[in-house]
């Protein structure tokens, strides 16, 4: 019950006019950048965070977390319409929603697709609102130790977890974390990496400088690169009798947006995992639990349907640790958590008891952006449409414009628009060789946390690393860590083992 | 790519030591009463960037990591051709800002890429190029207070900002 008056509590601080407005405004602006094609949620959230210095933090954060939402269901449009993911978290929409628009029944996907999305943001928020609660209320006995084993958590899952060559993954981690420690000692305050003696590295680096750098001009040079200007857009017929009858379809899907709903949440929770490996899971999930396999790939609404549920569903389950552990569980909850500190608002269980009205309007709001954004979709679907067909050598330079704008505004220094330049360019040509660039900017939001953590810690422990091993706690969590880890390690001997047994018997 | 694996490795390699270099300017080691010193966190940190460098060096000797393997350019001609005209369009604009300052630089970039790198008409690249600046003044300067650099145009936004604030 008590849960129920915080949350009606919180409707109330969503449903202020200013809040309210700016909800529907990120929803709107998600749609969009969520369809471009090279633009996803991140890009959107942290082009446009310098923008919300405008309004009060709690109200920008609504304005943010609508906007990711709204991505996460503009990112089927152009999955189904071109044939190219609007997001990387949209690839697997595309297995199956482009051929329904290559078969004439575009319109069939798109609203699966918007309906799919509601469900998955729907039950996700239901989770978030009855895990967040408990696990910030455990997570209030944290100490420096258990933060820093959930540091080590968080990054081991980028290593274990990920897919990603593990060598550059470790780099990529380690650059993040040493950009963060720039500037100067934040314990003893002596000045520390002044990097060629230049005094733009006397201060800290922005995080937003590498955020905006990677995803705003590096992606776009990527997906300049990639794209190579050519797209072919699908038509789709929107009647009102076609679309009672598509719904009728896809009520049908059921198991598929309630399995996807459920996978996306959880593994949204974790940080390397996210919407992206989530909605592919759930394509997969959903093929082999099928009835006829054989219809996936060739326009089967059920692969429309699991994908967009499961990735809605882990944008939200990736704001679970972002606001109960102050960890981000995806890039762009990262870009959002920093977001958050230059508010003077300290993520982590605290939020909880100390900005109660903050917490729980933020929860509340995404029950409205969820409701929103369905309508806004379906509702301007040809709208979104014809923005599509905006050309990308008209979207992509006001990009690199705002890109540049953000940068400055974000720090109001000239050398963090020139670094920023450096490290987008840098961010792509290391991208090009399958160097992650999402570790990266998740250390240097979680550095300035983790070095402290870890030198109280064993300054309490007098230099005994056993610290993160024998609490009760933190114990646990590091030897999750560990094992993740080494889990790559552990797969490489398991399947030499199995191959010469199968040798030895063969 | 095989090249520009080795190379980058290479390079980042140096980085790392530099890097370690650098963090050895504040105690790495401990101190008693204190803890750690200042340069324990980066110093390791660097450590771990050198090994994994080096990791990716053996990766690269035994041809185990796929652009190690590829004997695909690392930018072909069009991906080399967008690197010079966008990257250095970009680098032009932020180098623009120092002189003609950040709005008249930005209608600059946004003249320069739609209508000479997207073959755009020059009603669609003015209708972009004019309003663009005009919005992120009232925006940014007028709105946020945060005044965007102005370069040697200095004395013409004197009477804007008497106008508007």
């Amino acid at each position: 019950m008590e849960l129920l008056g915080l949350l009606s509590d919180g409707f109330l601080v969503a449903f202020e006019p200013l809040n309210l407005g700016l909800i529907v405004l990120g929803v709107v602006v998600g749609l969009f950048v969520g369809a471009m094609p090279g633009l996803g949620s991140v890009n959107g959230v942290a082009i446009l965070l310098p923008m919300t210095f405008l309004v009060p933090p709690a109200s920008a954060i609504m304005f943010l977390a609508a906007l990711y939402y709204g991505a996460m269901y503009g990112g089927a449009i152009s999955s189904i319409m071109l044939g190219i993911p609007g997001a990387s978290t949209a690839v697997a929409t595309t297995f199956d929603g482009r051929p329904l628009a290559m078969q004439g029944e575009a319109d069939k996907a798109l609203i699966a697709a918007a309906l799919a999305s509601f469900a998955g943001g729907t039950i996700s928020v239901i989770l978030f609102t009855l895990f967040a609660p408990p696990l910030a209320s455990v997570a209030l006995d944290f100490g420096d130790p258990e933060i820093f084993a959930l540091m080590i958590l968080a990054f081991a899952t980028f290593v274990g977890l990920s897919g990603d060559d593990i060598a550059k993954t470790i780099f990529s981690i380690c650059i993040g974390m040493v950009m963060s420690a720039i500037g100067f000692d934040i314990i003893s305050g002596e000045p520390r990496l002044v990097l060629f003696d230049l005094i733009g590295f006397q201060s800290k680096i922005n995080f937003l400088v590498l955020a905006i750098g990677i995803y705003g001009i590096g992606e776009m040079m990527w997906t300049i690169e990639v794209s190579r200007g050519e797209t072919m857009m699908s038509k789709a017929t929107i009647t009102w009798d076609r679309t009672m009858s598509n719904l009728k379809i896809i009520w049908g899907t059921w198991k598929a947006w309630l399995m996807g709903s459920g996978l996306g949440f959880f593994v949204g929770i974790l940080p390397a995992a996210g919407a992206t490996p989530g909605s592919l899971m759930a394509y997969g999930v959903a093929k082999m639990t099928a009835k006829d396999p054989s219809r996936f790939g060739k326009g089967a609404v059920e692969g429309v349907v699991a994908p967009e549920a499961a990735n809605n569903a882990a944008s939200t389950g990736s704001m679970l640790p972002m606001l109960t552990l102050g960890i981000p569980g995806s890039p762009t909850t990262a870009v959002l958590l920093g977001g958050m500190v230059i508010w003077g608002l300290q993520p982590g269980p605290r939020l909880f008891v100390t900005e109660t009205d903050f917490v729980w309007g933020l929860i509340a709001s995404l029950y409205a952006a969820n409701l929103f954004a369905v309508i806004i979709n379906i509702a301007f679907i040809p709208l979104f449409l014809w923005f599509l067909r905006t050309p990308f050598t008209i979207l992509a330079p006001l990009i690199f414009v705002l890109s540049m704008v953000g940068g400055y505004a974000s720090t109001e220094r000239m050398f963090d628009v020139w670094l920023m330049l450096i490290l987008g360019v840098g961010g792509y040509l290391m991208r090009k060789l399958d160097y992650p660039v999402a570790p990266a900017v998740l250390a240097i939001v979680l550095g300035p946390i983790a070095e402290p953590a870890l030198r109280q810690s064993l300054l309490i422990s007098g230099g005994d690393a056993m610290v993160f091993v024998n609490r009760p706690i933190a114990g646990p969590i590091t030897i999750i860590a560990l094992v993740l880890l080494f889990l790559p390690a552990i797969q490489f001997v398991w399947r030499k083992y199995v191959r010469s047994t199968k040798q030895a018997a063969g | 790519m095989r090249r520009a694996e080795i190379i980058t490795a290479a390079l980042m390699a140096g980085l790392s030591l530099y890097l370690m270099f650098k963090s050895m300017e504040l105690p790495i080691g401990w101190i008693p009463g204190e803890g750690p010193g200042g340069g324990f966190w980066p110093f390791w940190l660097a450590a771990c960037m050198f090994g994994s460098t080096i990791w990716v060096a053996i990766n690269w000797f035994r041809r185990s990591s796929p652009p190690s393997q590829s004997e695909e350019p690392y930018l072909d001609s069009y991906a080399m051709k967008m690197f010079i005209l966008v990257g250095g369009g970009v680098t032009g604009m932020i180098g623009l800002v120092e002189i003609i300052g950040m709005h008249l630089a930005a209608a600059v970039f946004l003249i320069y890429y739609i209508r000479f790198l997207g073959g755009h008409s020059w009603k669609v690249t003015l209708g972009i190029a004019v309003p663009t600046p005009v919005v992120t003044f009232l925006f940014f300067d007028i709105a946020l207070r945060k005044f965007l650099p102005t370069g040697l145009m200095d004395p013409l936004y004197i009477p804007l900002y008497d106008i508007f604030l």
